[in-house]
């Protein structure tokens, strides 16, 4: 755990609640285009880490570093403007706006003041190309004009990856991208999450373990808030532990969802 | 676990879009029967319509100002009425003062309500949902209380103004029809502002603010600032509505900016639909013309007023305007 080039390093990074702890000394480093899946059992502490990692919520101790600076202290906005952006477990948009618009404000809130209070917005031909690029990135474009709430499932999943794509960040903190979709929404968004390794870098929250499988560079497992194991996915799929407590001994190919730890967060 | 409660789609908010659409053309309807109404008193020779009408046009302001915080920013202010206040008694503190001309007291009236707007703003807006409500309402009664306080300027008692305010030495408001399209040009320049404001970049943090904080925030947005600029800008119109409102009935009094009187414009606009801007207008109309109808029947009729406003809420979420669009247009859209 030597300072490395990393793009992102974490160091004894804890969170707790009275007596609960929930995020337990976890120490993470993330180099660049390295695409890093965090799997754990349910109440394990996953999204709670993509919390303080995203800056939604306080750590008590610990430290996290951002391509060389602390944004430990740094509100959620100042840490998307540093260039790491994440997506939402349940899906977070705003549902009154289109697609297009849905994108059109993150990339609005990197280009230039908002306190404008003249021109419409809707008209900015700057903000609505680049909104329309990252769609078609996307293979959105044709519901650029639909009101976000009303998309499906699976098309909501990609607009939240497209919105955090679109704050034009580095790392993307991604929280259960597949959760709720369907076996094709779910094929077209690992594809998707596939051809992003080679521009981000990426940490995953998924419980899809064949998606975890064919996608990870690296795997750490989490388990009551600590890092039980880190590695290459055929390192972390033989580890004696992690076989234990989450894979199942006699098959570590398919991962019982629901195995171990309560709790429920 | 969670993922099939996301595919619901809040068709309300879909039809809040629509109406802000279809607003536009509802405001310019209201304005041109606005306009025209004087030809009506002409013909019947009944000049109280005109007053009403004025009365029913300065609230209209101040609801509209209102909207744009509450219905754009989903910050419920309880406090709004203190900004009337404020207008009101910049053109009586100025009237004792000698200072009568319409343009300056408009002036220190407005910069009055920004800056107290700014101080308040900034700290109301550390707090979410009641707290904010308690806050806005607590500065609402203060400067109520100081107004009560300070006898110089008739304390509980009110202030009588001797005269309207002048425009560049001339008495040009007292006359009513010259009183009254003053008005008119206030309020649809108020409502141009509001909507040019809200279709805006700022406008659009706004309106993403008010769906979805958490988002604005993981976009990279501090919300902060543009609610604070909002509620400044939503101070200062009101305070216009305030200068007016002395400007009519010749008389300022701490009863302008109770507690009731910020409790009323946020019935306005819920009447007429928030986040429309034109239904605020309808809402004070609405208001108004239930005041005057009602009260002609019995002291009690607030009771009526009550359960009206009740109906309302509970079979038409979209207020008058949207009772209006569904009895025309019939069917819901989406």
């Amino acid at each position: 755990m030597a300072e490395t080039g990393a793009l992102l390093s974490v160091r004894n990074l804890s969170k707790t609640y009275g007596a609960l702890v929930v995020t337990d000394n976890v120490s993470l480093d993330i180099p660049e285009r390295e695409l890093h899946v965090i799997i754990g059992p349910n109440g394990a502490g996953k999204t709670t880490l993509i919390h303080q990692l995203s800056g939604r919520l306080p750590s008590n101790g610990g430290k996290v570093v951002f391509a060389g600076e602390d944004i430990t202290r740094l509100p959620m906005h100042q840490r998307v403007r540093r260039g790491l952006a994440r997506s939402f477990q349940i899906t977070a948009l705003l549902d009154g706006f289109t697609a297009l618009e849905n994108v059109a404000i993150a990339v609005q809130a990197r280009s230039g003041s908002s306190f404008r209070f003249f021109a419409p917005v809707a008209r900015d031909r700057k903000l609505n190309d680049e909104a329309m690029a990252v769609l078609a990135r996307l293979g959105l474009e044709d519901r650029a004009h639909r009101r976000a709430g009303t998309l499906s499932h699976g098309e909501k999943r990609q607009l939240e990856i497209a919105v955090a794509l679109a704050t034009g960040a580095r790392m993307l903190l991604l929280d259960e991208p597949l959760a709720g979709t369907s076996h094709e929404e779910s094929a077209v968004l690992v594809e998707l999450m596939r051809a992003l390794k080679q521009t981000h870098t990426l940490i995953l929250i998924e419980h899809d373990m064949d998606a975890v499988f064919s996608l990870a560079d690296r795997i750490s497992v989490l388990v009551y808030g600590k890092v039980i194991a880190s590695g290459p996915p055929a390192e972390v799929r033989a580890h004696p532990e992690v076989r234990a407590a989450y894979l199942g001994d006699e098959q570590a190919d398919k991962a019982p969802e629901a195995a171990a730890a309560g709790g429920g967060r | 676990m969670n993922s099939s409660t996301t595919n619901i789609a809040p068709a309300h908010l879909a039809e809040v879009r629509v109406s802000f659409r279809t607003a536009g053309f509802a405001a310019l309807a209201m304005f041109a029967i606005l306009a025209a109404l004087p030809l009506l008193t002409l013909v019947t020779g009944d000049a109280f319509v005109l007053v009403v009408a004025t009365r029913i046009m300065i609230f209209a302001l101040a609801a509209l100002s209102l909207d744009l915080i509450l219905g754009f920013g989903a910050l419920v202010s309880f406090g709004h009425a203190a900004f009337v206040g404020i207008g009101a008694y910049a053109v009586a503190i100025l009237n004792a003062y000698g200072v009568n001309d319409l343009l300056v007291q408009s002036l220190v009236a407005v910069a009055v309500a920004a800056l107290f707007a700014l101080v308040t703003g900034a700290i109301s807006l550390r707090t979410r949902g009641v707290y904010f409500i308690m806050i806005t309402l607590a500065f609402g009664q203060m400067l109520y209380f100081l107004m009560i306080s300070l006898s110089a300027f008739g304390g509980d008692d009110g202030y009588t103004l001797p005269a309207r305010s002048t425009v560049l030495g001339m008495p040009l408001l007292e006359n009513n029809l010259v009183m009254f399209y003053t008005v008119l040009a206030v309020l649809v320049g108020a409502f141009l502002l509001a909507r040019m404001l809200i279709a805006s970049r700022f406008g659009r943090v706004l309106r993403g603010t008010r769906d979805n904080a958490v988002r604005m925030q993981a976009i990279g947005f501090s919300p902060s600032p543009y609610q604070l600029t909002a509620y400044v800008i939503a101070g200062s119109i009101a305070a216009l509505a305030g200068v007016l409102l002395a400007n009519q009935v010749e008389f300022v009094s701490p009863a302008y900016m109770s507690w009731q009187r910020s409790g009323e414009l946020i019935v306005m606009v819920v009447l007429g639909g928030m986040g429309t801007l034109a239904g605020p207008i309808a809402g004070a109309a609405a208001f108004i013309l239930l005041e005057e109808w009602l009260s002609s029947f019995s002291q009690h009729w607030k009771l009526g007023f009550g359960l009206i406003l009740l109906l309302v809420v509970l079979f038409s979420k979209g207020g008058v305007g949207g009772l209006v669009k569904r009895l025309l247009g019939g069917a819901h859209h989406g």
